[in-house]
């Protein structure tokens, strides 16, 4: 058993609810142990203040295996903390140092409103997948899996793209609060596909007007979002969206202007 | 007489099935219309049945506790799943894939349920395809398969190490082109905290909205419980922080009969226990069982250096190391299923060989197949006459991140070891619960309208479940099941409603406005305010730990009759404490996740029990269920066939009083035998 040794100082946002204001509060904290993750730090801040009468800090977080994509924070300025490519619920104490200060914020995206602490709402995301982000397929009506073959390498950047877990860290990332690699993760693993086909130029439409609907901003390439991607999905979707936009859009032009005849 | 009824159809083992869907009523799609189904939970099975019934033109409400339903623990499943497709030529069918899951579950599952599970099996891997999930695929484009535990074909269809996210997006996404579409109200961020019960039919929930904490009825013809397993506990599990057994014991209160409680499962690879601030466990897939082997040191001083640090496990050579698994049990290996991996690993621990610090863990190590299987391999398409060792290394690390590289990097950043460097640690922990609710042939519990599906139910994998199969049981039970079975309920409740159609008082004008769900609705509202004004000094995590050691110590890979009873005691003696002295802080309406722990926490307290009761009347080992008084010289699971080939399903009669009922299960197609890997 690994004794704790840490001693921290936290900073962490409490607001109490979406109409509330926030604030940062300090929180000292001591006896952590380096094998901790950062959330069972959080675990062991929360003993603390409910033993002491305090209101413990809500924060999202559920299968505590970088999957599941509920976990989100700002952990000094940065979205899941400072390692690339894991969950916040993936980092542990052993990336601090004794006497570090820690600060701790929610997402913040207008699109994802603050609902408590660190917890935001992120059904947007949901909205955007259900406006395309599937195959039309009813259950029953296939045919037998191996008689669509599809070459292996395709297979493999689809899910690379179909990896995204849906936290938002790229939303709570960009400067104009972009949702563009999340979508273009979709809208890349159905594009690449040979069962995404039939929906391709709908999809992406519908899924971008959503997009927009919901008020996220637009992606000026920065690139902070790939980096700060969890789950390291590439710029290279938006690369693709886009061009699956401006082909789609072009083709819809098409059709109004020869007055629907195919239509 | 006994108050189960299995409804299993007649006829040979398989035609039930196909008999049965041709011959089960159908409702017509006007009437579907009209007909109102709650789903609870949006995990495999939730997501799958909400969006096929939605499909089929029923009007479907869905709830989850998470802030969506792509979130469900399901998510978090790694290896893959199973189908009797055959597709590697090596001998399966779909009476390989039944016979395996029988005896894996140690003769303790219905016959027909499992065959049908098999024969469905191969459906969902043309249905998920067909959706755009990416499974894994050969050179030439075709699907691949790896191996499982239990079994001695390749029948496991996967994408990397994250099958279960991949498989739940998909459900995710055609439950979301539902949502769009209009015929799926979704209601994340609720927690179903009653089923409301109506002349002893299922009529609908109370639900908690967990941001407002305001209490909202909703109203059902039918109510669908997707809900997952209870191995949260044990406070420690593979399981996610939130997953609970709370929809499912509700259920249980109101007349729905528990079914095996007892039979857990301890998956033999995760990550050892750190230290007291523990939160959760992480599992290592069990496909790495296809490259890795298992070893403890065979000396005892051996151990105890490697346990105070004074030697590495690359210093242990060869003849020193006890590669158990191989040597107990020669046929399958390190392949044998989860409850005999995991009781060998801690047979060979409680003997003294532990390797870690606490002395509860064992090696998993890829050494040898990655220079030997996959480097040499690798040098040999590359032309290279005589690698060396070191080339061997490098050429098979390759292949090895390629297949299993998420998983190595969760171990990294978890323990902070290198696992291509040194062999990882590992050792049991709560995965699976093969225990729930009971159901019959339909899915339906012992209260009509109410269905159970997925790992929620008891149904399908007896004492002990193969890997690779939840996935493939959830899916089953939602995209190929349910859509049938429930026309056999659904058309008796529309000839109930054009009988009813004058009258003003008939529920489906009612509705939420009965008598029912605003007494259900006041209890739900009590019990909240009892946790909240107990006021005490306790948080519910210092319950749930306690409660969670006696679960691990005494109803865990190992029990005995006097470990059991005196468990009994210690949990009844928690319960009243967590009543007494817990402290809730916040109020009941708004997000205050400790409240949600304590209602789930209080609902573990109960079962708790119930699961120390199942397991202490169960006289036998069979799967996970290992008493001690009850083995073989050799230390394997010694079953009685003559008093316990029977599913226990346990009736609420008041708090901790349980009368139990037996379902006797036949074994028509399989003779039953003794369960041997080796």
């Amino acid at each position: 058993m690994s004794a704790g040794n840490m001693n921290l100082t936290l900073k962490v946002w409490r607001q109490k609810n979406t109409h509330s204001e926030g604030k940062l509060v300090t929180y000292p904290i001591s006896g952590i142990s380096p094998d901790m993750s950062f959330l069972e730090m959080i675990d062991v801040l929360n003993e603390e203040l409910i033993n002491k009468g305090q209101e413990p800090v809500a924060f999202d977080h559920d299968c505590r295996e970088g999957i599941c994509g509920m976990c989100s924070m700002y952990i000094n300025g940065r979205a899941h903390g400072p390692k690339r490519a894991i969950t916040t619920c993936q980092l542990h104490m052993r990336s601090f140092k004794d006497g570090d200060t820690i600060v701790i914020e929610p997402w913040k995206a207008k699109s994802f409103p603050i609902i408590k602490d660190l917890v935001v709402d992120r059904t947007a995301f949901d909205r955007i997948i259900a406006k395309g982000g599937y195959i039309s397929v009813n259950t029953g009506s296939v045919k037998d899996a191996n008689n669509i073959p599809i070459p292996k390498d395709k297979v493999d950047e689809a899910l690379e793209a179909a990896a995204c877990i849906g936290c938002g860290a790229c939303v709570a990332t960009c400067v104009n609060s972009s949702a563009m690699l999340f979508v273009s993760a979709k809208i890349s693993q159905l594009a690449l596909l040979p069962q995404g086909q039939p929906e391709r130029n709908s999809r992406v439409l519908s899924m971008v007007e959503q997009m927009d609907h919901e008020g996220f901003g637009n992606c000026t390439n920065t690139g902070a979002c790939e980096v700060e991607c969890p789950k390291e999905i590439s710029l290279e979707n938006i690369a693709r969206m886009n061009r699956e936009f401006v082909m789609a859009s072009l083709t819809k032009k098409k059709k109004k202007n020869t007055g629907g005849g195919a239509g | 007489m006994s108050k189960l009824d299995s409804k299993i159809p007649e006829g040979q083992l398989d035609q039930k099935w196909t008999t049965y869907k041709s011959k089960v009523a159908l409702v017509n799609p006007a009437n579907k219309r009209s007909l109102e189904i709650v789903v609870v939970g949006s995990g495999l099975a939730g997501a799958s049945a909400a969006a096929t019934l939605a499909e089929m033109g029923y009007k479907v409400k869905v709830f989850c506790f998470q802030d969506s339903p792509r979130r469900a623990h399901s998510i978090a499943a790694q290896g893959g799943i199973n189908a009797a497709k055959n597709y590697q030529n090596d001998g399966d069918s779909i009476y390989r894939l039944f016979y395996d899951t029988i005896k894996g579950g140690d003769y303790r599952a219905r016959e027909a349920n499992v065959h049908r599970l098999s024969e469905v099996s191969g459906n969902i891997i043309d249905q998920c395809v067909a959706q755009g999930v990416p499974l894994a695929r050969e050179y030439g484009g075709m699907l691949s398969n790896r191996s499982f535990g239990g079994t001695q074909v390749q029948r496991t269809f996967y994408a990397a190490g994250q099958t279960g996210q991949q498989l739940l997006l998909g459900a995710y996404s055609a439950l979301e082109r539902q949502i769009g579409l209009g015929t799926v109200q979704m209601f994340s961020r609720h927690e179903m905290l009653d089923v409301v019960t109506i002349d002893g039919k299922a009529r609908g929930i109370i639900a908690r909205d967990l941001v407002t904490g305001k209490l909202e009825r909703h109203f059902g013809h039918a109510v669908l419980l997707c809900t997952g397993g209870y191995g949260n506990v044990f406070f420690l599990s593979t399981n996610a922080m939130g997953s609970n057994v709370t929809a499912a014991w509700k259920a249980h209160k109101k007349g729905a009969f528990f079914g095996n409680p007892c039979y857990t499962q301890i998956h033999p690879t995760c990550i050892p226990v750190s230290g007291d601030h523990q939160s959760k466990l992480t599992l290592m897939s069990e496909s790495l069982r296809n490259d890795g082997r298992i070893w403890v040191p065979k000396k005892k001083e051996d151990a105890e250096a490697l346990r105070t640090g004074k030697k590495k496990p690359n210093e242990i050579i060869e003849e020193d190391r006890d590669y158990y698994l191989e040597r107990r049990y020669p046929a399958f290996g390190n392949l044998v299923p989860r409850d005999v991996a995991s009781r060998a690993a801690k047979e060979r621990c409680d003997a003294g060989f532990g390797v870690n610090q606490t002395g509860h863990a064992v090696f998993l190590d890829f050494t040898f197949n990655m220079k030997e299987k996959y480097g040499r391999t690798e040098a040999t398409k590359l032309g290279i006459e005589k690698p060396t060792d070191d080339q061997l290394k490098e050429l098979g690390q390759a292949v090895v991140k390629e297949k299993y590289g998420n998983l190595f990097d969760m171990y990294a950043q978890i323990t902070g070891v290198d696992p291509y460097e040194q062999p990882m640690m590992i050792y049991p922990a709560v995965h699976y619960t093969m225990g729930g609710l009971w159901v019959d042939y339909n899915l339906m519990t012992t209260v009509p309208g109410m269905y159970a599906l997925g790992e929620a139910n008891f149904s399908d994998h007896g004492a002990n479940r193969l890997g690779a199969s939840a996935l493939m049981q959830g899916l089953a039970d939602g995209y190929f099941v349910i859509p049938y079975t429930i026309g056999a309920y659904l058309s008796a409740e529309v000839t109930r409603m054009s009988a009813e159609k004058g009258k003003t008082d008939s529920i489906d004008k009612v509705k939420t406005n009965h008598p029912e769900f605003e007494k259900s609705e006041k209890e739900v509202k009590e019990r909240i305010d009892r946790l909240l004004n107990i006021k005490g000094t306790k948080s519910v995590d210092h319950f749930h730990k306690q409660l969670g050691h006696v679960m691990w110590d005494k109803c865990g890979m190992a029990r005995n009759a006097d470990g059991l009873k005196k468990a009994i005691e210690e949990i009844r003696k928690i319960r009243a404490e967590f009543w007494k002295d817990l402290r809730v802080l916040g109020s009941g309406d708004e997000l205050n996740t400790e409240l949600e722990k304590a209602g789930r926490v209080a609902d573990f307290l109960e079962l708790g029990e119930l699961m120390c009761i199942d397991a202490l009347h169960r006289n036998e080992s069979c799967g996970g269920h290992f008493r001690e008084e009850y083995q073989t010289d050799e230390g394997e699971a010694m079953r009685d066939d003559d008093n316990f080939a029977y599913a226990a399903a346990w009736e609420y009669k008041g708090e901790g009083q349980f009368e139990l009922n037996k379902e006797e299960l036949k074994f028509e197609a399989i003779k039953i035998a003794a369960r041997s890997y080796k």
